[in-house]
């Protein structure tokens, strides 16, 4: 250890400590919507390859991504995708050093929770 | 040395040696996917539920099938760069390294798996 002197120095405050807030909770969770969106990736790559396989094969897979759990999994995935996805934009506008005001920031915020939910409910209704 | 411009002796230094190419790559895939996500959702959506010779069909069409393989190089590298990041952030020492190792495998396992399943659907 570089810095022996651990004692008495000022701790910044840990995650813990901090009332949650619209800003830490949606960007949190845009971290565990992206990581978790490789469980509907390797779904897919499954039924995929399965459909390039055989008749029987694509049945099984088929079966499981369209069974109330697989179903389940493929919501909260549209979910995931929407929110990550708009989430995304929220930091590509935020690269520009634009809209970092606290105000703004929460804005942002709403309409990323609000704007995921309508266009999962879109996607529900169109597909 | 003398010969050397400021920005050379810089160069690959600080802590992460590569500078912000990661943030660039990240920036580059994300605006990509803002396309690719949508159009993938509409496509694999609409084939998904549908019976085998659909479904077989529906993926040797050049349209579906583009986009379903962009999404899959572009989306897993993107998740091996997001991945990494969340990796750094909280494992630390060796195994930090196995898992990044891990999640580079995994992605580009996956991407293959899925391009060589569109391939086979397509020819």
């Amino acid at each position: 250890m570089a810095d022996v002197n651990r004692g008495n120095r000022p701790l910044s405050p840990h995650l813990t400590i901090y009332r949650p807030q619209l800003t830490s909770i949606t960007s949190i969770l845009t971290r565990i919507t992206g990581n978790a969106l490789l469980l509907p990736s390797l779904l897919i790559v499954w039924w995929l390859l399965a459909a390039a396989t055989s008749a029987e094969a694509f049945a099984f897979a088929n079966w499981a991504l369209t069974s109330i759990f697989g179903k389940l999994i493929m919501l909260g995935s549209i979910w995931a995708l929407w929110y990550h996805t708009l989430a995304g934009v929220r930091h590509l506008i935020w690269d520009n050093a634009v809209g970092l005001e606290l105000e703004i920031a929460y804005k942002f915020g709403w309409i990323v929770i609000i704007g995921s939910i309508i266009m999962t409910g879109v996607t529900v209704i169109v597909l | 040395m003398g010969f050397l411009t400021d920005r050379k002796r810089a160069m690959g230094m600080g802590s992460a040696k590569s500078g912000t190419e990661h943030f660039w790559h990240m920036k580059v895939s994300s605006v990509a996917l803002l396309i690719l996500i949508p159009a993938f959702i509409f496509t694999f959506g609409s084939a998904i539920g549908e019976d085998y010779e659909y479904v077989t069909a529906y993926f040797s069409r050049p349209l579906p099938s583009l986009i379903a393989a962009l999404t899959l190089i572009v989306g897993f590298e993107h998740f091996k760069s997001g991945a990494t990041t969340m990796i750094e952030d909280y494992v630390h020492g060796i195994s930090q390294k196995i898992c990044i190792i891990g999640v580079t495998c995994l992605s580009y396992a996956a991407m293959a798996t899925g391009l060589f399943a569109l391939a086979k659907m397509a020819f």
